[in-house]
């Protein structure tokens, strides 16, 4: 028998799980996943919890229920990958040899990184909503704070779902609008890039919508540090950000894991080949989702996409025949623009979000950088496609792993 | 769109940077870094050579990596570019800006 392992059980691990059950033949592999926490969480959902929008329960289940049957799941912390002997440790002195390894250990923050982040005012008037214990913490101060000097803030990039601050921002405008105290909220977007928006067709289209709804940017904003005494973001350029309420994404980083086995850049993010998922390193190691170092979203669609194509290269990998460099870094993602709206973007490594409609050329019912209701509701309904379908490796009828430019209205060769 | 800089016709995007970075020259850096009020000096040059570095190896830019780099420190990397350092070095290195996905 030989053996393949997966480290992580979040969104690309349980969909590795998923496919390459049904993919491998029984009787010649065993698959093994490794997963030190038992609860599975709608990540997404993250950004609607401090908002009340949805509950607890809506957001986490048990991560036993997603794993098929005949997979062996170990809940177990991992201790180190050895890979010049092809053998993962765990925590309690256990050892799993593999014939083949995939990395899907995901991104998580790490707020020590910035000097005064996590001080004394965590989680008091500085938050994060990344984890569920961040925004369910940020959730109740939400519902009684009283007004002043919201500052939505990232820290570095790249970040897991880069738009989920402007989300925040757009959806924190609509809450204090129905609370009825929008007048006594000043709301702030600060970012180390060069805007909000950084792709010129998304600016030209979208840039109405912070000056619709009163959100001021501080562009170029190096952090350095959060002078917590006395409330302030400053940055390497001494510009400073004064803050009542201070709603931060810290630095994210790959597991620690992945430094304690040698195996990561400077933020622990496994280099791996962005088209055919093996990693640089060594042939039988791939990666998937928020582990590798790929120049994609670090998004939930990503590994969707991803893992079709991992998939297929692993098959190919025990046949002994060549990969298939195919993944193009395609990303689909909802984006809530408050009110009851949301936008729809589907872009790759070469092609910048444009408008068109989708699935359909032509038709939709989805419009692509366009506000709608049914965008919204596309949104909405994806939490069930994600329990349901996504992280069981069921494929999303209509929508291909690799993009297509079909009804889009891609006028020039792009440069991004 | 087009653009005549150091005698040369190069291909910009709207904000003026560099769509082809084959096109870029050293009097060409040097020409936008003047029009960004920026006198270059053996110190911007070694900033904008290490940037080409990451840029060729396909590694991201950020000021974590230039923090770590051993070239220059972040005070220093401010006072060279002043107002957006990553953001005037990647257009005088004839490279794209840092981005998101939208």
């Amino acid at each position: 028998m030989k053996n393949l392992v997966i480290l992580g059980a979040g969104t690309s691990g349980t969909m590795m799980a998923n496919h390459l059950i049904r993919k491998l033949p029984k009787k010649e592999w065993n698959i093994t996943i490794v997963d030190q926490y038992k609860t599975h969480y709608y990540q997404p959902g993250f950004l609607f919890l401090p908002f009340d929008i949805y509950t607890t329960k809506q957001v986490k289940k048990n991560g036993t229920k997603f794993i098929p049957k005949g997979v062996n799941y170990i809940q177990e912390k991992i201790e180190l990958i050895e890979p010049e002997k092809n053998i993962v440790q765990l925590e309690k002195g256990g050892q799993l040899p593999y014939d083949i390894l995939i990395i899907a250990t995901g991104t998580d923050i790490v707020p020590e990184e910035i000097e005064g982040m996590k001080g004394p005012k965590w989680q008091k008037n500085i938050f994060d909503f990344y984890t569920y214990d961040g925004a369910k913490a940020l959730r109740n101060k939400l519902r009684e704070w009283e007004g002043g000097k919201l500052v939505v803030h990232i820290t570095e990039m790249p970040i897991k779902c880069p738009v989920a601050p402007l989300e925040f921002a757009f959806l924190a405008d609509s809450f204090f609008k129905n609370k009825g105290m929008r007048d006594k909220v000043d709301i702030t977007f600060v970012t180390p890039l060069g805007g909000a928006f950084t792709k010129p067709k998304a600016t030209k289209a979208l840039h109405y919508l912070l000056e619709e709804k009163g959100i001021k940017e501080v562009t170029d904003f190096n952090i350095e540090r959060v002078d917590y005494e006395n409330n302030k973001i400053i940055d390497y350029g001494d510009t400073e950000v004064d803050y009542d309420l201070l709603v931060t994404v810290p630095t994210n980083m790959g597991d620690a894991l992945i430094e304690r086995s040698g195996m990561g850049d400077d933020l622990n993010f496994v280099p791996t080949n962005k088209a055919s998922l093996q990693t640089l390193a060594h042939e039988n190691i791939f990666a998937i989702g928020d582990a590798t170092n790929l120049p994609a979203s670090k998004a939930g669609s990503v590994a969707h996409f991803e893992a079709e194509i991992l998939t297929e290269n692993i098959i190919r990998y025990i046949n002994g025949e060549s990969l298939k460099e195919e993944f193009d870094g395609h990303a689909n993602c909802f984006i809530e623009t408050g009110n009851g709206k949301a936008l729809l973007i589907d872009f790759n490594y070469t092609h910048e979000p444009v408008e068109g409609t989708f699935p359909f050329p032509g038709v939709g019912p989805l419009q692509l950088l366009k506000e709608s209701r049914t965008n919204h509701m596309g949104k909405m309904a994806f939490r069930w496609v994600y329990w349901n379908m996504l992280i069981k490796g069921i494929h999303i009828p209509f929508v291909s792993a690799t993009m297509s430019t079909k009804g889009k209205q891609l006028e020039e060769i792009n440069n991004n | 769109m087009r653009k005549l800089i150091a005698h040369t016709e190069i291909e910009v995007n709207e904000e003026g940077y560099l769509t082809n970075f084959s096109q870029w020259t050293k009097e060409i850096g040097e020409c936008i870094a003047d029009e960004n009020g920026i006198c270059m000096n053996d110190r911007h040059w070694e900033v904008i050579n290490y940037i080409h570095e990451k840029y060729n190896n396909e590694e991201p830019l950020s000021i974590r990596g230039i923090k770590k780099s051993g070239v220059i420190n972040i005070k220093e990397f401010y006072s060279l570019f002043p107002g957006g350092p990553l953001k005037k070095a990647t257009m005088i290195a004839g490279i794209p800006k840092p981005k998101s996905c939208i």
